[in-house]
């Protein structure tokens, strides 16, 4: 006994202080791809996941990124799209609506159109994310002076987002410090925080959870399956994404979404709370 | 021999028939690097073989699976119940059939309840548990049937994270097929990448250049490296032991946080391409890589010293949740389960992989106990990791300059059959592929460790008493999503 409490005087503290503090991922780590208008921009099929899309105008060929289905494996941004496509550093892209988490940049155009080009360059719900976190974080103090209390709820992921939910719970993150907390019952959950595609043979009991959550609730998708339906797409086994099946209220893009990603989209979702109660 | 895997193939357009591959390995150590297949043509109107699993007992889950997904009747199966698709399923559908368009949407019929195997009797209680559990793990049915607090039988129902990818993976290009093969389990994504690679190496006959195989092997030790540490943490969240779940999450997250240096991705995810790997390892990585190994194995041999060192937590998983070694051979158990119940087999050696295959070391020490508990599979971990860590050194060691990566040939030829066999951090996993003409997935089938596994840990609950059931679950710890896929 006196040895454990020796070790752990020794080991100190090993919270991270995100998000107080920003979090600088390492150098080879593969955030939000930006992609700049040019002529290089990758055709669809480069993309393992249909995230890539593009439509022809008269303005030119347009390319647009889905955020919710990219799996960020970089393969378009790789010879000979290099110069049209970039693995940025972005991870804290989570989204209350789906079309906020497209990018659609003009590629034979290399001036900025204003409107939607101008808002892709400048990486859409960008423009007041900083303000949104400042304002989730105090949310969190204001409102939930109280905690946020989450059931989670795979719906046919591949662990991976599991892993990093758990990873929440750990001395790392350690996600209690926020007032944010995993609980057993859905009885006893604010919402739930769904990873997967919706699997066929959980559908049922995905609805049966969500139901027995308390109104006012909110519904977190996390990872591209969720988001989107991800690698696994729609089929017989797949109903691709959790919003065919439940209201979602938050988006979190990511192959899984690295746990400070995951960590600011229940900060947004938190924000989400008090309009659906004040409604 | 032990049954590795078996596969069926929908062959009515070009042969007329179905076919079902049984592949079998040698089972004792130091045995040639091979496989066994038995083919069997099966007639599309009468879709029946006979049922092995009364004398090969590892066939149960397999021959219920074909039938489920191939229409393919076991006849004389002991328990032909539904495995893969859950109730409301229409009859006389079989989505892994060529006919069966894999992107519809099919209508849920109505269902009688699922026929879970049951005990009655006087003081006999039914407790069921799952899909969706009280924590943040994979979702299955647990029904124990007990007396008191022990466990009289344990009827496990899986398969709820179906997503039907060995399906979703046919028709795509090889290259993008690997990117749905690594993401079909979070935790063993470099294993499940790398065996695809293999397979799909093996029928395009490229050799993959050294230190490219290196790189593999480094990733994947790094992989079983931050899943056994985990492992024993959970172990010890188990069994109540806090001090030890928190170390165990403080280790791994340390670990993952290098996984995301190295590779840019916590779980290692698109460091491995076909034909090699994508990014390489500098000077300035390999250091980072040795300090935080060298810390990892300071701060698991601590971890262990005080779970060794504390009465109450051995009490926990001494002579708890017990697989004996007749149980795992005829299951044809894989990975630490098999090891801790005697069982001396190990991929890495038997079916030389990665760098295993290549530059790499030729003393793999393999851990074996014969306890078969709670304690045993627990131990091995430790003495797993720790022999990660040494490899890993070995490994980098024989670094020399060099490609990353061999030209995959467009298209690859079809018809030829790739099968490779990895030992994730789970045990063996066996892939299986083979390409159409035109080069693109025409049958891809991956039988994972947790697959063989999972039938082991319904026995070895039954020597426990329902309380101890999340140690024992922990103490395998399965994948649900490379077992459903």
């Amino acid at each position: 006994m006196l040895r454990i409490v020796m070790n752990a005087l020794r080991t100190g503290v090993v919270t991270t202080r995100y998000p107080a503090e920003p979090s600088v991922p390492p150098d080879r780590f593969r955030g939000a791809p930006v992609l700049r208008p040019g002529s290089h921009l990758p055709p669809p099929a480069v993309c393992p996941t249909g995230a890539i899309t593009e439509r022809t105008d008269e303005d030119g060929r347009h390319v647009a990124l889905d955020l919710a289905r990219c799996v960020f494996c970089g393969r378009c941004a790789e010879d000979p799209w290099a110069d049209a496509v970039t693995m940025g550093r972005d991870f804290e892209l989570a989204a209350r609506r789906r079309e906020d988490l497209r990018l659609e940049v003009i590629a034979d155009d290399p001036t900025p159109r204003p409107g939607a080009g101008q808002a892709a360059l400048s990486m859409t719900p960008a423009a007041d994310r900083d303000a949104e976190a400042a304002r989730a974080s105090s949310e969190i103090r204001r409102v939930l002076g109280r905690s946020l209390h989450l059931r989670h709820l795979d719906a046919g992921s591949c662990n991976a987002c599991d892993w990093e939910l758990t990873a929440l719970l750990n001395p790392v993150y350690d996600i209690r410090r926020l007032g944010i907390d995993f609980v057993a019952s859905p009885r006893h959950a604010d919402g739930v925080i769904v990873t997967g595609p919706v699997t066929r043979n959980l559908e049922t009991a995905v609805r049966r959870t969500f139901d027995a959550v308390p109104d006012p609730r909110v519904v977190i998708a996390v990872g591209a399956c969720a988001a989107s339906g991800g690698i696994v797409g729609e089929g017989y086994a797949s109903a691709g994404g959790v919003d065919r099946v439940l209201p979602v209220d938050v988006y979190i893009p990511g192959c899984p979404p690295r746990p400070e990603a995951i960590i600011f989209g229940i900060l947004v979702a938190v924000g989400r709370l008090d309009a659906r109660r004040a409604r | 021999m032990a049954l590795a895997t078996v596969v069926a193939t929908d062959e009515e357009a070009t042969d007329g028939d179905l076919k079902v591959r049984y592949v079998f390995e040698p089972t004792s150590a130091g045995t040639p690097d091979r496989f066994v297949t038995l083919l069997v043509s099966v007639d599309p109107t009468r879709p029946e073989v006979p049922s092995l699993t009364a004398t090969v007992p590892a066939a149960n889950w397999h021959e219920r699976e074909m039938q489920d997904l191939f229409g393919i009747v076991p006849v004389g199966h002991p328990d032909p119940r539904t495995l893969v698709v859950h109730d409301g399923w229409p009859r006389g559908v079989f989505p892994l059939r060529k006919a069966f368009d894999g992107s519809q949407h099919v209508p849920i019929e109505p269902a009688v309840e699922f026929p879970h195997l049951v005990a009655e009797g006087e003081g006999v209680f039914e407790i069921p548990v799952g899909p969706i559990h009280a924590g943040i793990i994979e979702p299955g049915h647990f029904r124990f049937t007990s007396v008191g607090e022990t466990v009289l039988h344990l009827d496990a129902r899986l398969f709820y994270t179906h997503r039907g990818l060995e399906k979703r993976i046919e028709g795509l290009s090889p290259l993008d097929a690997f990117h749905v093969a690594e993401r079909i389990c979070g935790v063993c994504s470099v294993a499940h990448g790398l065996g695809y690679c293999e397979a799909l190496e093996q029928i395009a006959g490229v050799e993959v250049p050294a230190r490219a195989r290196l790189v593999r092997s480094i990733a994947l030790e790094l992989e079983r490296l931050y899943n056994h540490v985990g492992d024993i943490g959970n172990i010890c969240a188990g069994a109540s032991f806090h001090y030890g779940a928190a170390t165990g999450m403080r280790i791994k997250e340390r670990l993952q946080q290098l996984n995301e240096q190295v590779a840019g991705h916590r779980f290692l995810r698109d460091l491995l391409v076909p034909g090699g790997v994508r990014l390489d390892l500098s000077g300035t990585l390999l250091a980072v890589i040795a300090t935080s190994l060298q810390e990892t194995r300071a701060a698991l041999d601590g971890l262990m010293g005080r779970i060794e060192a504390n009465p109450s937590i051995v009490d926990r998983l001494d002579d708890t949740g017990i697989l004996s070694n007749q149980a795992a051979v005829d299951l044809a158990v894989a990975g630490v389960a098999a090891r801790a119940s005697g069982v001396d087999r190990d991929a890495r050696r038997d079916h030389p992989h990665a760098a295993f295959a290549g530059a790499g070391p030729r003393d793999l020490r393999v851990a074996t106990a014969s306890e078969g508990d709670v304690m045993a599979r627990m131990t091995i971990r430790a003495l797993e990791a720790r022999e990660s860590i040494r490899l890993v050194g070995e490994l980098v060691r024989r670094l020399e300059p060099g490609r990353l990566q061999a030209e995959i040939p467009e298209p690859v030829p079809g018809g030829r059959i790739g099968i490779a066999a990895i030992e994730s951090p789970r045990g063996e996993a066996v892939h299986w592929l083979r390409l159409d003409a035109d080069g693109r997935v025409e049958r891809y089938h991956l039988r994972s460790p947790s697959y063989h596994n999972w039938p082991a840990v319904a026995l070895a609950a039954e020597t426990a008493i329902v309380p101890d059931f999340p140690l024992v679950n922990k103490s395998f710890e399965l994948c649900y999503s490379c077992t459903d896929r």
